[in-house]
């Protein structure tokens, strides 16, 4: 086993681990990263959409050889009901740009190549190892690890832990709590494979242009969810995740949510005909500010999903995981160049550092939002898409009821499933929590 | 639901890849005669179905196509209904695409 004393041990190669990795073996570092698949990216799912800016923060250049799918110049947002959906779609040629701000990516094959930059960059990259324990010394802090390799402790000045949503480690030794069933969604997913013509085709896309669609409604019975349809070059990422607590009390499966999704009416057509080559599932951090643990300890920081560190709202988590990781690995180089030790106290300047990015300022300004989305979920994800569904029929199909009847029933439909106050009471709270 | 009774996840998990660790698995259900209804949630929730009730009415775990989420810790953990931990180095869900 490895006798030396390492800088930096990072435990997790996702895209917080392999941010931290990268940024500490630039600075010069002696780290070592410790990945518990036979490669960095086997265990990692996300749906997935990579953004631009903060990656090049990391790597300028990485437009030239990462493997990206589409660049994404349309954004498709869907109100379902069970035959129809009510979509807000945004399309722009502003996003055919040089530098698109916005990719489609797959997980497993963008991690790899983000794995070979920490390679080159001068990191030690120790695959099939799982880390079990942290190591801690007699007055509790953090000096290392154990792995499943055997062969004693592994010692470090400090640990970043980029262990993921499940993560084990930092649970286990009391440094943060186990994600509550109320505060974690699950996703399911599948790839669905069809030749890229058809999928341009299918999506209205010439070339690399990409598109995405996300969509609510009964699609999720009435839990807090969402389903999305993201179009690769010569696969569809398609999926659907609900809060475990929504699942726990509902009784119904992830893979029944799936099916029903892939059959709705407005999907079928763009996965007809289509292969699937996997079947994933995963956690998604859905706490948001209120949900953060503590950032930092004598000799370790979290970092990414571990940190419940993802704004559901706006569905960003992966830009999150890269910041902090960025982050926690400047703030180590800058202690360390102090020569200070890698104490709780002098690791403070991460929470600072994080604080003043917009990780911190974009969770802390929805706040509010999960737990009024996830206490008013049959509101927000049943009630309300049924309702727009319905209006919207009633305002486009021609049958010689006057506008005003028209418009009268449509008012009278909303004000009967949520009454005046309801109705007033929701938007009002929805305002509140959003500002 | 009509749609629930025709799936099948075994179907779904056949795409997948996986090493099993034969011999180690790395979920354990604690030994109980009657189920607590967090571990009877597991039946349903578990995206893999590596839950299922046994003929005697106890829930079993068979985690050779367990995908590795962690949904059945966040609800089965706090209880003590089962014990959770990551397979060995290598081992489990081998993710081609993630």
């Amino acid at each position: 086993m490895i006798e030396e004393k390492f800088d930096a041990i990072v435990v997790g190669a996702g895209m917080a681990g392999n941010a931290a990795t990268l940024t500490l073996a630039k600075r010069g570092l002696k780290v070592l990263q410790l990945e518990r698949g036979e490669y960095s990216g086997s265990k990692n799912v996300q749906g997935a959409i990579l953004y631009a800016d903060m990656l090049e923060k990391l790597i300028p250049d990485f437009r030239e050889d990462a493997p990206l799918e589409r660049h994404l110049v349309e954004q498709r947002f869907w109100m379902m009901d069970d035959r129809s959906h009510t979509g807000l779609h945004y399309r722009s040629e502003d996003f055919n740009e040089e530098r698109p701000n916005r990719y489609t990516i797959i997980r497993a094959q963008f991690d790899k190549w983000f794995s070979s930059k920490v390679r080159e960059a001068g990191a030690t990259v120790l695959c099939e190892t799982t880390v079990t324990e942290l190591a801690q010394d007699a007055y509790g802090r953090v000096i290392g690890v154990r792995t499943d390799r055997g062969g004693g402790e592994l010692h470090a000045g400090v640990v970043v832990l980029a262990e993921g949503v499940n993560g084990l480690l930092g649970t286990n030794s009391g440094l943060r709590e186990r994600p509550k069933p109320e505060n974690v969604a699950l996703a399911v997913k599948e790839m669905h494979f069809l030749q890229r013509e058809v999928i341009e085709s299918r999506f209205n896309l010439k070339g690399d242009e990409g598109a995405v669609i996300e969509a609510v409604g009964a699609i999720s019975r009435g839990m807090t969810g969402m389903g999305f349809i993201y179009a690769n070059k010569e696969c569809i990422s398609l999926g659907i995740g609900c809060l475990v607590a929504d699942f726990q009390k509902s009784g119904e499966t992830p893979y029944g949510l799936l099916e029903r999704f892939k059959k709705h009416p407005s999907v079928v057509p763009l996965i007809e005909g289509s292969e699937v080559k996997e079947y994933s599932a995963h956690l998604i951090p859905e706490g948001g500010f209120n949900a953060i643990p503590k950032l930092y300890g004598d000799g370790w920081v979290v970092v990414g999903d571990a940190a419940q560190l993802n704004n559901a709202i706006h569905r960003e988590g992966s830009n999150l995981a890269m910041t902090s990781g960025r982050i926690a690995a400047e703030a180590i180089f800058q202690v360390k160049s102090r020569k200070d030790p890698m104490t709780a106290a002098n690791l403070t300047l991460y929470k600072k550092m994080l604080d003043e990015s917009f990780v911190m300022k974009d969770l802390k300004k929805y706040k509010d939002m999960p737990a009024l989305m996830h206490t008013q979920s049959q509101n927000f994800f049943l009630t309300y898409p049924e309702l727009v569904s319905k209006a919207m029929q009633n305002f486009v199909r021609v049958d010689g009821t006057t506008k005003i009847d028209k418009e009268k029933t449509n008012l009278r439909s909303f004000v009967k499933a949520r009454s005046w106050s309801g109705l007033f009471g929701d938007a009002y709270r929805l305002a509140r929590a959003w500002r | 639901m009509t749609t629930e009774a025709t799936v099948r996840v075994e179907d779904k998990l056949f795409f997948n890849r996986y090493l099993v660790d034969a011999g180690r698995p790395h979920i354990k259900v604690r030994p109980h005669t009657k189920p607590t209804p967090a571990l009877l949630a597991l039946l349903k929730v578990c995206p893999a179905r590596c839950y299922e009730l046994s003929d005697g009415g106890q829930v079993e775990i068979t985690v050779d196509g367990c995908v590795e989420c962690g949904t059945c810790r966040v609800i089965g953990e706090p209880g003590g209904d089962i014990e959770w931990s990551y397979p060995r180095g290598g081992y489990g869900v081998l993710f081609k695409f993630g």
